[in-house]
């Protein structure tokens, strides 16, 4: 096949990752911390999800990878070849048909089925970062859930906007225990993380941090009474299949300011247009 | 009501090459409530030395002070700042308060110390302000920018706000104008007419005359000892 | 009555140098004590030390908890520690960015506490706040600021807020009015002293001016190198000092 040993990294690094991920599974939302390897590839883009990918192919896997919803752009197009190259296992753009998904910056449209894994590429794994920035005292706060300071985040928010606006990386709270980041995940997403009948795995190569969600996690968002989570998208349907339920990209089409609404997950629209389903800008009646 | 026996009182100067100055020996006597003492002596003598170690300002190197059931001499500080809350006034000669309070608010601070409700205690120190010629446009203000006369009226007013059991007093009429002087003698009188036992240092003769019943000369402790 | 905090035999060392020697004393609730001494005497070792943010080598920090009554702050868990930290606790930094988050709103700030303890109603979050920003005497146009944006005076004040919106009982401060203009200054020991009178607070203040101390505190420790040489009722200490070393501290205050 080829001169890389399968899935490029050696065994023992797999094995490494393997039990960072065991763990991280039997500790929902826990960052485990591991031996991130240098890849082909720079910092920030996927560094650490593909090593979870990695470890987690088999030869028997077909692999599916999206950025942005999109499996046709350069990071996904880049990490699909890195993996058939070196993995030899099929590719697909098809949700429902991938074994394993390596995402960044979204959740497939399609609800997941039990026996595919997930994974996401995350740049920043530590959600209470920003505030604290000492390593030792947000380990701390994890370790005895001092989760105060997360709702502080929240609480500038809604006093400068005065509403919630973080609208992508959006805290959650895993089965009531770890304060979790999503990784930039829209918040549109974010209810699908929960009670998901597929394996999520997040990896973060420049931290060094491993952290996953077994089949049906509870996981809610944080708010507040009196602001409650909302899993908002710009309100149209998609330009292209007519979709109301998806979250949507906005592209500019012209120069005079005309703009277009159309799915971010790439694999549902075709699908949707295949089906026939037509959206506005694309001479269908399902305009709304 | 306050009772001292055999009390005496030294300075050690350990800066000035370990100096020992003996100040008061062996000093008894004792205030029955409604009575006023005056203490009396030359300049010197301790007369402000011996009310302040009855007040707990200073410390008394041996004997007994008892007001009420407390002897201030052995008492733990939480004792002695409970003691001068409810029990033990003191008006002294000075005036000591935080810059920028309003002289309204220091005159009732010791009602609202001793848990009298802001209300209740601003009407009293209005009173008492009045009663002691303070112009109303002064009480917003700070009494730290006022006259010598008028800050020794607000310390009074300050000291005669909360109806102390005990009080000492030092010098309460210096430097003030025959009214002033007037409403200060009444304020002693109203005090001992509902049963404070006092102590007073006055070198205002006819004041001591009229308020004080028994005078003790201080100069009889010092014993001689160099002052 | 039951100390709010008895402290026994508090030593730390630092190798060989003694950071504070076997300190001892007991506070009662709404009693201010002030801790003086020059630079290195060991008053600031001592105050981290009874708020948990050094280990001593040897003593007991006990205090008298909500719950379980007396129980010694040293061997409890840390994370009941650090609850109490933030709750019963409050501790007023000389710096106020060692206090503040500094790229958080005033209210934010304040509102710390309140979500740390589990409050989760954003109105009634900011509404505390707002009102807790007004007793510091910080106007309600201000909330929304982040602290870089105030003065050194009104910092200070903000970690005060900060510190009280939870009711504590027990508030350690570190140079409450170190470093600021000694107008401010007045200004904050006059609000300090309001605060603690009506919310019946204990504070363990440490200090190197005895203005501050005469001002704020019933009682007074003098500390030097690293041990208690007198203690008692802060008029008797300022105005009768027993030790050589306090005569010295007192004496060389100058007069104004």
């Amino acid at each position: 096949m080829t001169e890389y040993n399968f899935a490029y990294l050696d065994e023992q690094t797999k094995r490494m990752i393997r039990r960072a991920i065991l763990k991280g599974l039997a500790i929902p939302g826990y960052q485990v911390p591991f031996a991130s390897r240098e890849m082909p590839m720079p910092y920030g883009w996927g560094t650490g999800g593909v090593q979870v990918s990695a470890a987690v192919l088999t030869p028997e896997d077909t692999f599916k990878v999206i950025d942005q919803g999109a499996d046709d752009t350069t990071n996904a197009v880049s990490i699909r070849s890195f993996f058939q190259r070196t993995a030899g296992v099929a590719t697909t753009t098809s949700t429902s048909d991938a074994t394993v998904i390596q995402t960044r910056h979204r959740i497939p449209e399609e609800p997941l089925h039990e026996g595919q894994i997930l994974v996401y590429q995350v740049p920043i794994p530590e959600p209470l970062r920003f505030l604290e920035p000492r390593e030792s005292e947000t380990r701390k706060m994890h370790s005895l859930e001092e989760y105060g300071l997360m709702h502080v985040k929240l609480y500038e928010d809604i006093s400068r906007h005065g509403h919630i606006a973080t609208s992508y990386a959006y805290p959650v709270k895993v089965e009531g225990r770890y304060v979790m980041d999503p990784s930039p995940i829209p918040k549109f997403d974010n209810p699908k993380l929960g009670d998901m009948a597929a394996i999520q795995l997040f990896g973060a190569g420049r931290e060094q941090r491993i952290y996953a969600l077994p089949p049906y996690t509870k996981v809610v968002s944080l708010d507040f009474e009196d602001h409650p989570f909302e899993a908002s998208k710009a309100d149209h349907p998609c330009g292209m299949c007519g979709a109301t339920d998806s979250y949507l990209d906005e592209v500019i089409i012209d120069d005079a300011g005309g703009r277009m609404f159309v799915c971010s997950d790439t694999d549902y629209c075709e699908a949707r247009q295949a089906a026939g389903h037509m959206g506005k800008d694309n001479g269908g009646k399902d305009a709304a | 009501m306050i009772e001292l026996r055999n009390v005496s009182k030294t300075f050690t100067l350990h800066n000035q090459g370990s100096a020992v100055i003996e100040v008061i020996s062996d000093v008894s006597f004792a205030v029955a409530p409604g009575e006023c003492v005056a203490l009396t002596g030359a300049s010197g003598a301790g007369k402000s030395t011996l009310m302040r170690m009855i007040y707990g300002n200073y410390l008394t190197r041996a004997g007994e002070i008892r007001i009420g059931d407390l002897d201030i001499v052995q008492a733990e500080p939480r004792d002695v700042i409970k003691l001068r809350r409810d029990v033990l006034g003191y008006v002294s000669q000075f005036l000591r308060v935080v810059p920028r309070v309003p002289t309204l608010d220091v005159v009732a601070e010791p009602l609202r110390a001793s848990g009298v409700p802001a209300d209740e205690a601003q009407d009293r120190a209005k009173a008492l302000l009045t009663q002691l010629n303070i112009p109303e446009r002064l009480w917003p203000l700070s009494p730290t920018t006022f006259s010598g006369g008028e800050q020794q009226r607000v310390n009074i007013a300050r000291g005669f706000a909360h109806t102390y059991p005990a009080m000492l007093l030092d010098e309460p009429t210096a430097s003030l104008d025959a009214a002033n002087r007037e409403v200060v003698l009444s304020l002693i009188e109203d005090a001992k007419a509902r049963g404070a036992a006092i102590i007073g240092i006055f070198h205002d003769e006819a004041a001591r005359t009229r308020v004080c019943d028994r005078e003790i000369d201080v100069g009889r402790f010092t014993h001689g000892l160099a002052a | 009555m039951t100390p709010l905090l008895s402290v026994q035999g508090i030593t730390k060392r630092y190798g060989a140098h003694i950071g504070c020697a076997d300190v001892s004393f007991d506070l009662y609730p709404g009693e201010v004590m002030g801790i003086v001494g020059e630079s290195g005497s060991g008053k600031s070792t001592l105050l981290n030390c009874m708020a948990g943010h050094l280990a001593p080598d040897a003593g007991q920090v006990v205090f008298d908890t909500r719950t379980d009554g007396p129980r010694d702050t040293i061997t409890m868990s840390e994370p009941e520690r650090r609850m109490l930290g933030r709750t019963d606790w409050a501790f007023v930094h000389q710096h106020a960015r060692d206090g503040l988050r500094m790229g958080v709103s005033a209210s934010g700030n304040v509102g710390e506490r309140l979500m740390a303890v589990g409050e989760r109603h954003y109105g009634d979050i900011r509404d505390k706040a707002t009102d807790w920003l007004g007793r510091v005497e910080i106007d309600a146009s201000r909330v929304d600021d982040r602290p870089t944006t105030f003065s050194g005076g009104m910092q200070q004040r903000l970690q005060i807020a900060r510190n009280l919106v939870t009711g504590p009982r027990l508030v350690f401060m570190d140079e409450p009015t170190g470093g600021l203009d000694v107008s401010v200054q007045a200004r904050l020991l006059d609000l300090l002293r309001g605060l603690v009178r009506d919310m019946e607070l204990s504070a363990i203040i440490v200090t190197h001016d005895l203005a501050v101390v005469r001002l704020l505190a019933d009682r007074l420790m003098v500390m030097k190198s690293g041990r208690v040489v007198e203690a008692g009722l802060t008029d008797q200490v300022l105005d009768d000092p027993q030790h050589a070393y306090s005569q010295l501290l007192v004496s060389s205050v100058l007069q104004v």
